[in-house]
């Protein structure tokens, strides 16, 4: 499963979304679909735990979390750097 | 991190005393009737002190969010439903000029704004959300070129006095709660039906009456970014620190006022310190404490305002919430502080020395978006926030 299907999952699962995240694109617009500042926190937590990673403080910000296409990209990032480690 | 803070121009400062000068002579008045600060909003006017956040192409004069709020703390000082106005008055102000993009409707209110000096209200309280400003059960109506919103608002400040109301409600009818729009109504616009009265404890002069809100007027005239921007970016961090500026102001006249008390004694007794003394030496660490924390605050503020990815960071936000939580508590322990110092003469109403007003009006600051909502929205941060030790930055 590519990386922006199981953060998909996870939305689904812990974004509290009021509309069916199946309607949301992958670059869809998060906030307006009704994430909430605690809901990002949840999904932050479940994403780190899911992947087993760290957001670093500099992507603790609102454009992280804008769309399922950018958290998968931060999570790909993170992890890219993880391995390099 | 070593940001030098521009000192406020001795002009700006000279101009916010002569209004707050005026603005303390009524201060009592105001209190006791619960009115408007109509003088002290005309000294300002006067002053041209409206307008100064408003970028200067367009008739205004760039002033720094440091300089906006060393005026809040000079009114602070003399009247704190003046400060409380006009502190919020630059919230909106501030939502306007940063977020309104290239919008030629919002780039002429603003000059208009500088010419007519003109005073804007804050409707984000809804019944059914309380102080939750990041939802909206209304939904602006759009049909065509035209938006018609009806909100019932427990709380507009001196809405009936203001020319203008930013509101906010979802961005249309089928909107998630947390999916909104910020518009600016013009008086003329809407209509306010008056529902619950403003008859509180402190800060009576704000007139923070409830009404039902029904507005029309161009879409143009709703702000093109989205209000989940605004309320991150811009709107959370400057009403804190505005917010935080005038509260320092209110507990630094109540210092001013025991300072006075216990200079009076020792004058009266050379040679022996008066027993106000060591509680006045303790209010004034904890004033400096307040002072610190706003002016952190709003260091950090200017360092990261440039940048949308700084101001909407969580470390961002768990500062600015600190700075609210930390000046709203510790005002009133000073105050308090300076109440023991000055006595009866301080409890008495009327006196040099009294310290009622400060005390009542200084309460409102822990409610005014509760505190523990705000420790709530903090706690949750820091599940995930990791706290940066370092001193200087
Ligand atoms: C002087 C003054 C002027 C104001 N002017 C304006 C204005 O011009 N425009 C405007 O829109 N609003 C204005 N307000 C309103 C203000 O912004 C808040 O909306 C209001 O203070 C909150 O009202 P509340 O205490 O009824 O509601 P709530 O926020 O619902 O809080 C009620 C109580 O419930 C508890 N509580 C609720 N939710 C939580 C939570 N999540 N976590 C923990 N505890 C919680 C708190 O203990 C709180 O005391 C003003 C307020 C004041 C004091």
């Amino acid at each position: 499963m590519s990386t922006a299907e199981t953060v998909r999952e996870i939305v689904a699962k812990h974004g509290k979304l009021p509309v069916d995240v199946g309607s949301i694109a992958d670059d869809g617009d998060l906030y307006s679909a009704g994430l909430s500042s605690f809901a990002s926190v949840q999904l932050m937590l479940a994403i780190e735990e899911e992947f087993d990673i760290e957001f670093p403080e500099t992507m603790l910000n609102r454009g992280t979390f804008a769309s399922i296409s950018a958290i998968a990209k931060a999570v790909d990032t993170i992890c890219a750097e993880q391995q390099a480690a | 991190m070593n940001i030098v803070t521009k000192a406020v121009p001795a002009d700006l400062s000279d101009r916010a005393r002569r209004a707050a000068k005026v603005a303390g002579e009524f201060a009592d008045a105001v209190d006791r009737e619960g009115r408007f600060p109509r003088e002290g909003m005309d000294a300002l006017k006067g002053e041209r002190l409206m307008s100064i956040q408003v970028p200067g192409e367009l008739g205004g004069e760039d002033a720094s969010m440091q300089e906006i709020a060393e005026v809040c703390a000079i009114l602070g000082q003399a009247c704190a439903s003046t400060a409380m106005t006009y502190a919020m008055h630059q919230i909106q102000v501030a939502s306007i000029v940063g977020y309104s993009g290239d919008s030629a409707w919002h780039a002429d209110f603003l000059r208009r704004l500088c010419d007519e000096q003109v005073l804007i209200a804050s409707a984000t309280s809804e019944a059914g959300i309380g102080g939750n400003l990041r939802n909206s059960v209304c939904a602006i109506e759009v049909g065509g070129d035209t938006v018609r919103l009806e909100k019932d608002a427990t709380v507009i400040s001196y809405g009936e006095m203001a020319d203008a109301i930013l509101i906010t409600s979802r961005a249309h009818k089928d909107a998630p709660p947390s999916d909104q729009v910020s518009t600016l109504f013009l008086k003329g616009q809407y209509t306010l039906e008056h529902t619950r009265d403003w008859d509180t404890l402190g800060m009576r002069g704000t007139c923070s009456d409830g009404y039902i809100f029904r507005g029309e007027a161009p879409k143009e005239q709703t702000l093109p970014r989205p209000f989940a921007e605004i309320a991150a970016e811009s709107m959370l961090a400057v009403s804190h620190l505005l917010w935080g500026a005038l509260w320092y102001g209110i507990a630094a006249d109540a210092v001013n006022r025991a300072q006075s008390f216990v200079r009076a004694a020792a004058r009266r007794q050379p040679g022996s310190t008066p027993p106000g003394a060591l509680r006045l030496a303790e209010a004034s660490s904890l004033l400096q404490q307040v002072k610190g924390n706003v002016v952190a605050g709003l260091r950090q503020f200017e360092a990261a305002k440039a940048d949308p990815d700084r101001l909407s960071a969580m470390s961002f936000a768990v500062a600015m919430n600190n700075v609210k939580v930390g000046t709203s508590q510790t005002i009133l322990t000073i105050i308090n502080h300076c109440m023991l110092i000055n006595g009866i003469i301080g409890y008495k109403n009327g006196t040099p020395y009294s310290l009622g007003r400060h005390l009542r009006d200084a309460h409102s600051a822990q409610l005014m978006i509760s505190n523990d909502r705000i420790l709530g929205n903090t706690s949750t941060m820091l599940l995930v926030h990791k706290q940066d030790t370092s001193l200087i930055g």
